[in-house]
């Protein structure tokens, strides 16, 4: 029981990355809202966070 | 040991995602194309031609013809009509009017009619037969009015409520795997609970602002029905007991607007509410003004001139539930970035699409197993196989 309760990850591990993912989407759902110019690069750059996030994994953790 | 808590999120996750995803899917798919709207107008060789390219027809340049003899050419191509929205454009000269046999008179027998204000000459009438207006129905409404479009409202909740359960799914199934685990090579269906758990987590912020926008898009009728009752009416309160004031009196736009322009300086209209319509009173002219920065410019505030008079009668910014939906319309339909954020938001409907049919997949191939089983599945993170 302890040696499997060791292996698992506690929520901020889990959810880390994906806040992370959700707070930076976010931003780039909110910057082009605020203006032109440099807000909508951006917003370019928060919203491919998603996409490259699943690009990596398809690369880097695929099995 | 199977959590009684995991086993009621699973039963949220699957049954608020299997009574939306054939809605869902229906609006992911007609949604692709809607986001490439302007840029498929544009290629499409239907883009006029104007007299003054880049002068908005929302503004005072020189040049621009008075807005009282765009009206009258308006009326001359649909004689007897009454207006009922005059519509501008900050980019280019060109403007709409709207016009119908009566100030109450339903979609249906609406006619919009686009002119350039620099040339005065008539662009056309919007398509209403065109594949994309088609598609925009079956998104707004499935073409049932009112109803169809506060059932897909009720879908949009479905959905959300998919999400919020599917997140709380992601941490037991993720308990003893790194993020982006995709096995792809044990079984199909390890690699489609895979996808499903990775796209929808990546794209998971970017689905809940557009399904609660689109839901919020959806309210767009009560919201309007609201404001008139309240706002509008509190504004005109001085007009209620008079009768409705009669096309053949209606005065000098042009007039209006430049009293209008008197109490908002600085603003550009977005649109002119004639008398009697959903967006006036039955005695004003109700322009439609835009912030003067580009966070407010989608945030608008009527000015309502005495449509007989011309005389300035009230101003009042909208409400929160009005600003909400203004706000809702450019976070739902991702234009306001120019053409990179429109092509994110294209990757991201496609990864929704995948989640939707994974989603389906993974229900589809083991649905005669029972819950306890499926929630073992998720708290081994998909080791454990499912058995018939």
């Amino acid at each position: 029981m302890t040696a499997r309760k060791s292996s698992r990850q506690s929520l901020w591990a889990i959810f880390g990355v994906p806040l992370a993912i959700a707070v930076l989407s976010t931003v780039g759902l909110i910057a082009a809202l605020t203006g032109d110019g440099w807000r909508d690069g951006l917003s370019w750059a928060g919203l491919a966070v998603p996409v490259l996030a699943a690009a990596w994994a398809a690369k880097a953790r695929r099995t | 040991m199977i959590s009684p808590t995991i086993r009621i999120w699973y039963l949220v996750h699957k049954w608020s995602s299997l009574i939306c995803t054939v809605f869902l899917l229906m609006l992911c798919i007609t949604g692709l194309p809607l986001i490439f709207h302007d840029e498929i107008y544009r290629l499409s060789g239907d883009a006029p031609q104007y007299g003054m390219p880049g002068v908005g027809s929302s503004g005072t340049a020189p040049g621009l013809l008075p807005l009282d003899a765009m009206m009258a050419k308006a009326l001359s191509a649909r004689p007897g009509e009454v207006p009922l929205f005059m519509a501008f454009d900050n980019d280019h000269p060109s403007m709409t009017i709207t016009t119908a046999p009566r100030a109450d008179a339903p979609g249906s027998e609406m006619t919009i009619q686009m002119l350039d204000r620099s040339t005065g000459r008539t662009l056309g009438q919007e398509d209403e037969d065109g594949v994309m207006h088609f598609l925009l129905q079956l998104h707004t409404d499935m073409f049932l009015g009112l109803p169809g479009m506060l059932f897909l409202g009720a879908m949009g909740v479905l959905f959300t409520a998919a999400l919020v359960s599917g997140v709380v799914l992601y941490a037991p199934f993720m308990r003893k795997l790194p993020f982006g685990t995709l096995r792809t090579s044990r079984s199909t269906r390890l690699k489609w609970l895979d996808t499903h758990n990775l796209l929808g987590i990546v794209a998971l912020a970017w689905m809940a602002v557009v399904g609660l926008t689109g839901v919020i898009n959806t309210l767009e009728k009560p919201i309007n029905a609201l404001w008139q009752r309240r706002e509008l009416a509190g504004m005109t309160r001085e007009y209620a007991g008079k009768g409705a004031l009669p096309p053949s009196r209606y005065g000098s736009l042009d007039k209006a607007m430049a009293e209008a322009r008197k109490v908002l300086p600085g603003n550009n209209p977005q649109f002119i509410g004639f008398p009697g319509g959903s967006f006036s009173s039955a005695h004003h002219y109700a322009v439609f003004f835009q912030g003067d920065t580009p966070l407010t410019e989608r945030l608008l505030t009527p000015a309502l001139i005495d449509a007989e008079t011309g005389s300035f009668t009230a101003s009042r910014s909208m409400p929160w539930y009005n600003m909400s939906l203004s706000l809702s319309r450019p976070l739902h339909f991702g234009d306001y970035g120019g053409l990179p954020l429109k092509i994110l938001w294209a990757v991201l409907d496609v990864f929704t699409i995948v989640i939707l049919i994974t989603g389906l997949y993974l229900w589809l191939g083991k649905r005669r197993v029972s819950s306890a089983a499926h929630v073992r599945e998720v708290e081994t993170g998909g080791v454990l196989v499912l058995a018939e």
